[in-house]
């Protein structure tokens, strides 16, 4: 009897501290968020909303204007826009996340592990680092694609190889001062191994300024996998990746201007819930407004 | 004579007073809630004193300066009332312009944090003039050469060579010396100090305190001294104001204040000075919290940590009395205190 | 004295920096999967030339002398030959440089131009309803895909109203930045929102600084106390800003060159990599770094203009 009762008012207080929580979340967190999981969820439920295929060419209703029938219009080959833009959405956040977050956990790992060792290791990250931002992100990724050849592919492999640079400055930076506060001196002189001051009491604290962080380059991300597939050099054809659509519609622009126009808004809607959403996270893990981006 | 303002022998506003409050209070007002960092101030002070005012942070004294200099935030949403009459014109009347160019000379005031207090990308002799370049159409050849003469008056050593130098090749006590120097630029007649010393060593506080009775002595300028320490207050001042709550609780000169106080918050804070003598006793602090300024009740604000308050404190309004000629308390039984002290 | 050991500390700096970057740009070409010559002549040589050209260029020397021979040319501006073009990479690159950096100058100007009274009224309304706007504004630009932007600057002013060109240099002064209005707008509307929060931050710093509290009690005009105290001491984080983000500007400028068909470094990069012309990519990735090497050191050298607190160290 008293089992059962506790775990109902367990889950109630969980659920109780779930409202807290979410009552404590600022405009734009929530609005972000709002919009971002729309997004996601129309991604994955296009099939039920869109009753066209992606890559289906209907060549007699080609160019067609947005309308009833087609939403968002057709393109040059007679494929549903709405249906790819919502397709689309799976490819890009699913690239955009994946070349956010694995560059930030290993990125991260490194800045955090520099800053706290310093001497040899972190000298040789600094350098390297410095190398690596001395080169403008798109290009670098433009010139190992040029060695490795297009496609999501390579997509991967460049960003895996560059995009850590950005989160190791930021961990080894925040790093730097957190190594002199007094918990972590205390925690080394009670003895504890360094991996588990870095990783169990250091890093937790350093951790929030990445995550904000990786709101904005979620945004640049989807900008550099469409930029990419714009240039021709990312997604290829036919996938419905929002930037080569862009591409494709270019030829069109005067008479078509739907197949650009359109996946690009979506694009501007996507990134500003992700911005939305950086931007409330900021400001729920008390992060001042004063703190330069 | 029930709230006369202080440190007038006879009555209040004679032209022996370069300054007159009457009735200031100040308001600031937030979406949800009103504080009062200044409620009903009433003061005179005399040229050519020293005045004192003390109380911990949170009692409104330094609001209380910058409510006189017209100098709080100017996006905040601020409310002044009252009159602060200087040299018969009410400060709080005047326009923007006419308040920057007393601002420029007459009123000056010196800020707690020497650190911060100066621009750190201008040479310092640049900003201690900057006010009569302004102001006072002085050259900058001219600025130069007074930037060093003042330099000289406060104390700093070759100070010709020191004029073109930066706030971080300072130290605390000479920035604060340079921040002096910058309010006698203007050859001031009432100058304000809010906390001048509390963010410097203790050997460095008793220069820069003696510099500025120095300054006081040579200029016959008019000194306002705020702080949180006593003790600082009772070596240079000599009337003090005793601030709580955002109220002034007790007015007097030095010595009564410390022969013989009339409000228990002044009781206190002179039991918590640390005696230095044989046989150190435990220190008596005041018991509580400062008040949250938001939520202040009718009454006496002190009265929640007060040891003589009775009922009547938290309900009944207080304002200062006079106890003797010259000695004002806004306690409603200060006869409790002085039978304690006995 | 101590002016000389800052510059010469910071230059002292570079040199690892450039030596990395010439590494990277070296092994670049040798990651390529295949052989190098069989690339460059796409698979169509006899053996025998293929061989020939292997010692004609010295990829049979060890890879150390190789770099060597790599590091003195790039000295001296020789890069190798563009495969596409048949002529020399430097010059090939050295006529595109200029226009470049005419389009970056050009559109920082326009960026700062928009984000500095935007960043004013954030800061001095900070909080408030304009505040935000000019937050979620900045927001919304900063989601826009560059080449997205300019394509509809394109349509707009370009091919509907016909108000600006959408290709080319141009020819003269005037014509030029014509010319080049559109593409630096689209650079610009990237970059200001990045600069309007960094310098709303910057100016929310200065704005609460005690110093200026200070200034307010010397009597000072608030025109006075904001244009020589708050911009002043702003205008440091401000330069980090913008040399801390001319990556981005130049990442921006590849796409946005591309669009506009501007004949600038970004659209040669676009071009070379789908032509798989190595040397010029080679060259070319060389270039950017050094300009970003180049624009930090000379914010790192203005600093000493601003506050002299950075010779400190």
């Amino acid at each position: 009897m008293t089992a059962v009762a506790e775990t109902t008012t367990s889950r109630a207080r969980l659920s109780r501290r779930l409202a807290e929580e979410l009552r404590q979340w600022p405009v734009t967190l929530k609005t972000g968020t709002g919009i971002i999981t729309a997004v996601v969820l129309a991604g994955i439920f296009a099939p039920w909303l869109t009753p066209y295929d992606p890559y289906y060419q209907d060549l007699i209703n080609a160019l067609q204007a947005p309308g009833w029938e087609h939403p968002f219009g057709t393109d040059m080959f007679g494929r549903d826009i709405f249906a790819r833009v919502l397709y689309g959405i799976r490819i890009d956040m699913q690239i955009g996340f994946f070349t956010t977050y694995v560059p930030m956990t290993y990125g991260v790992m490194l800045g955090a592990l520099a800053g706290y060792y310093r001497r040899w290791f972190d000298a040789i990250l600094m350098r390297v680092l410095d190398v690596a931002v001395a080169f403008p992100f798109l290009v670098l990724i433009i010139v190992i694609i040029a060695i490795l050849g297009p496609g999501v592919h390579n997509i991967y492999v460049a960003v895996f190889l560059v995009a850590w640079a950005m989160y190791a400055r930021l961990a080894r930076a925040e790093m730097l001062v957190e190594r002199t506060k007094d918990y972590v001196l205390a925690a080394r002189v009670l003895g504890f191994g360094s991996g588990r001051i870095v990783f169990g009491h250091a890093l937790p604290n350093i951790i929030s300024s990445s995550i904000v962080f990786s709101m904005s380059d979620f945004v640049l991300n989807i900008l550099l996998v469409s930029g990419l597939s714009f240039l021709g050099l990312g997604v290829q054809p036919p996938e419905p990746e929002w930037g080569a659509m862009i591409a494709e519609g270019r030829d069109f622009i005067l008479d078509a201007w739907w197949i650009c126009t359109l996946p690009g808004l979506m694009v501007v809607l996507t990134g500003t819930g992700l911005s939305l959403i950086g931007d409330g996270l900021a400001r729920r893990l008390g992060h001042s407004r004063k703190s330069l981006v | 004579m029930d709230n006369a303002p202080v440190s007038t022998p006879s009555r209040p506003g004679t032209t022996d007073d370069i300054l007159v409050l009457r009735g200031v209070t100040t308001e600031f007002r937030g979406r949800r809630t009103r504080i009062r960092a200044n409620d009903d101030i009433s003061l005179a002070i005399k040229r050519g004193t020293t005045l004192g005012i003390v109380g911990e942070s949170g009692s409104g004294k330094s609001v209380l300066c910058r409510s006189i200099l017209r100098l709080l935030p100017p996006l905040a949403d601020v409310h002044t009332t009252g009159v602060v009459e200087y040299e018969g014109r009410d400060l709080l009347m005047l326009n923007e312009a006419e308040m920057r160019r007393l601002r420029g000379t007459e009123l000056r005031m010196v800020f707690q944090n020497p650190m911060t207090s100066l621009n750190p990308v201008w040479p310092i002799g640049d900003q201690i003039t900057e006010g009569l370049r302004v102001h006072g159409g002085l050259s900058n050849v001219g600025a130069r050469e007074k930037a060093i003469e003042l330099l000289g008056r406060v104390g700093i050593p070759s100070p010709e060579r020191r004029v073109d130098e930066y706030p971080f090749q300072w130290s605390g006590g000479m920035l604060q010396r340079a921040v002096i120097a910058m309010a006698m630029a203007g050859a001031p007649k009432l100058l304000f100090a809010d906390e001048p010393t509390t963010a410097l060593d203790v050997t460095i506080q008793d220069q820069i305190l003696a510099l500025l009775l120095e300054l006081q002595e040579r200029t016959g300028m008019t000194l306002v001294l705020v702080s949180h320490d006593l003790a600082v207050v009772a070596e240079t001042c000599d009337h003090i104001a005793v601030m709580y709550g955002g109220r002034i609780v007790e007015t007097a000169p030095t010595k009564a204040i410390f022969d013989g106080p009339r409000h228990p918050y002044t009781l206190g804070l002179l039991r918590s000075i640390p005696q230095v003598s044989v046989g150190a006793k435990r220190l008596t602090p005041i018991p509580g919290q400062p008040p949250d300024l938001a939520q202040l009740g009718p009454g006496c604000p002190f009265a929640p940590r007060c040891a003589y308050a009775s009922p009547d404190c938290t309900t009944t309004p207080i304002r200062l009395r006079s106890a003797t000629t010259d000695h004002f308390t806004a306690c409603l039984h200060p006869e409790r205190i002085v039978q304690a002290a006995a | 004295m101590p002016f000389l050991n800052y510059i010469a500390n910071r230059l002292l700096q570079m040199v690892p920096v450039v030596l990395g970057v010439s590494l990277v740009g070296f092994f670049a070409i040798h990651l390529v999967p295949g052989d190098p010559i069989q690339i460059m002549m796409h698979g169509r040589a006899t053996p025998e030339t293929v061989a020939a050209m292997r010692v004609q260029l010295g990829l049979d020397r060890p890879l150390i002398e190789q770099y060597g021979r790599f590091v003195a040319s790039a000295l001296v501006g020789d890069f190798g030959q563009s495969i596409i073009q048949k002529q020399g990479v430097g010059g090939i690159v050295g006529e595109r440089v200029l226009p470049t950096i005419f389009l970056l100058l050009y559109s920082t100007v326009l960026a700062i131009l928009i984000a500095l009274p935007l960043s004013l009224i954030a800061a001095r309304y900070s909080d408030r309803l304009i505040d935000h706007t000019i937050r979620i504004g900045g927001m919304v630009g900063f989601a826009m895909p560059p080449f997205w932007v300019g394509l509809l600057l394109m349509l707009f002013f370009g091919l509907t109203l016909k108000w600006f060109p959408v290709s080319g240099l141009g020819e003269g002064f005037v014509d030029r930045t014509r010319h080049l209005f559109l593409p630096s707008v689209t650079i610009a509307l990237f970059l200001a929102p990045i600069l309007v929060q960094s310098l709303r931050a910057a100016m929310l710093e200065v704005m609460t600084a005690d110093y200026i509290e200070v200034a307010r009690a010397k009597g000072l005009t608030p025109r006075r106390i904001l244009l020589k105290h708050v911009l002043r001491n702003a205008l440091i984080p401000v330069i980090t800003i913008l040399a801390v983000n001319i990556g981005w500007l130049l990442s921006g400028a590849v796409v946005v060159e591309y669009v506009f068909s501007y004949p600038g470094l970004g659209s040669l990069l676009v071009r070379a990599v789908s032509y798989r012309d190595y040397p010029v990519i080679q060259g070319l990735s060389i270039v950017f770094a050094v300009l970003v090497i180049a624009v930090n050191l000379m914010a790192d050298l203005s600093y000493i203009l601003v506050d002299r607190r950075v010779l400190k160290t």
